[in-house]
Order: structure tokens, then C-alpha cells, then sequence
């Protein structure tokens, strides 16, 4: 399967993805941490990919996005942004509009 | 590798030629920077096309060269 498809494919996989730098658990890169932590404190439930167990998706991801770093986070097959753009919405209250305007549960104490 | 912070400056002035750049090294190696920038070319534009906006000025440096650059863009006050 080409590369894009493969992207395309993990891209649209959940209502929120996140491809990172390790797992959650394990996030091997501070930015993509800082991610995981704004999603888990936003309470929405997200699927991961570790971009460092797959250089195909890794490289792909970047250019699907045309978005030269990682982490990348997707909502119903859409590019947010990345760490950046993620804590800036986070700060300004942006994400859980975002969320609920794209009809995704959030947990009963969603804030930010 | 590594990139230092005026030629950064340089790169996105050249793309962005009003911009206001303010950058500091988050560590002494050269690849992890934050930098606001402020330019009137930002306005009506998503954060995400503003930020590629930057990365373009970068000229395929960010990602490579440049492992981190801590980005927030501003759309100066109108007057």
C-alpha cells in the first residue's frame, strides 16, 4: 500500500489521533507529552500512533499534513496542529468546542 | 547541525518582511528555539496556515536542522 494511503488510513482509524513520539505512558518527546497531558485533561478519549516504531508513517504523516513535525494531532480526519497550536487552543478554551462542534463525547468533567 | 538564532531572524524576515521576531534558545545546541513572531501577513489566516507560513520561511530547515522551534504567531493590533 502507497505511503499516503497508509496515512490516509491511520488519519480517519478514530475520532481523535494522535500520531506522537512514543506512548502515552512512554512519551519519548516532551512536546508530544505535553499533548497526551492537554487530551487526557480535556477528557476525550484518542488514539495514538508511535511515529518511531514506523518510518513510512513517520515521513508520511509530514507530508499528508504538510506539517514538518511531529506530533500531529487529527480530529475526524482533519489536521489541528501540532504541541504549539494544541496548548494555544487548550489556553484559550478552544478544544472543547472543537470537540463537541464535531460531536465527539467528552468525559463529564471536560475543561479547556 | 545546528542553526543560530539571527539566521533564523533572517529567513523569516526575508519571507516576512514586517514581521517582529522575538527568539530565545530553550537549550545551547543550536536546534531548540521558541520565537513569537507578529506580521501583518498572519491576518485572516488559521493558526495551522500561519504556522506554514513560518515553516516556509524556514526553508525545509524545520523538522531537520531546526529539531524544535516553540512557535506563537500575532496578528498585530489594527489601527
Amino acid at each position: 500500500m502507497r505511503t499516503r494511503e497508509l496515512v490516509e488510513q491511520a488519519v480517519n482509524s478514530g475520532d481523535v489521533v494522535l500520531f506522537m513520539k512514543g506512548t502515552p505512558q512512554f512519551p519519548q518527546c516532551g512536546f508530544s507529552g505535553q499533548v497526551v497531558q492537554i487530551l487526557q485533561h480535556v477528557g476525550v478519549p484518542f488514539k495514538t500512533f508511535n511515529v518511531l516504531e514506523d518510518g513510512m508513517i513517520r515521513e508520511g504523516v509530514k507530508e499528508y499534513s504538510n506539517w514538518p513535525t511531529i506530533p500531529q494531532l487529527y480530529v475526524k480526519g482533519e489536521f489541528v496542529g501540532g504541541c504549539d497550536i494544541v496548548r494555544e487552543m487548550y489556553q484559550a478554551g478552544e478544544l472543547v468546542p472543537l470537540f463537541e462542534g464535531k460531536g465527539i463525547a467528552l468525559g463529564d468533567k471536560a475543561i479547556g | 547541525m545546528a542553526m543560530d538564532s539571527e539566521e533564523i531572524e533572517k529567513m523569516i524576515k526575508a519571507a516576512l518582511p514586517d514581521a517582529k521576531v522575538i527568539i530565545a534558545a530553550l537549550a545551547d545546541d543550536g536546534d531548540h528555539y521558541m520565537a513569537k513572531i507578529t506580521s501583518e501577513a498572519f491576518r485572516g489566516k488559521s493558526r495551522v496556515q500561519q504556522h506554514q507560513m513560518v515553516y516556509a520561511a524556514l526553508q525545509g530547515n524545520m523538522g531537520g536542522v531546526l529539531h524544535a522551534l516553540a512557535l506563537t504567531t500575532v496578528v498585530p493590533e489594527a489601527n
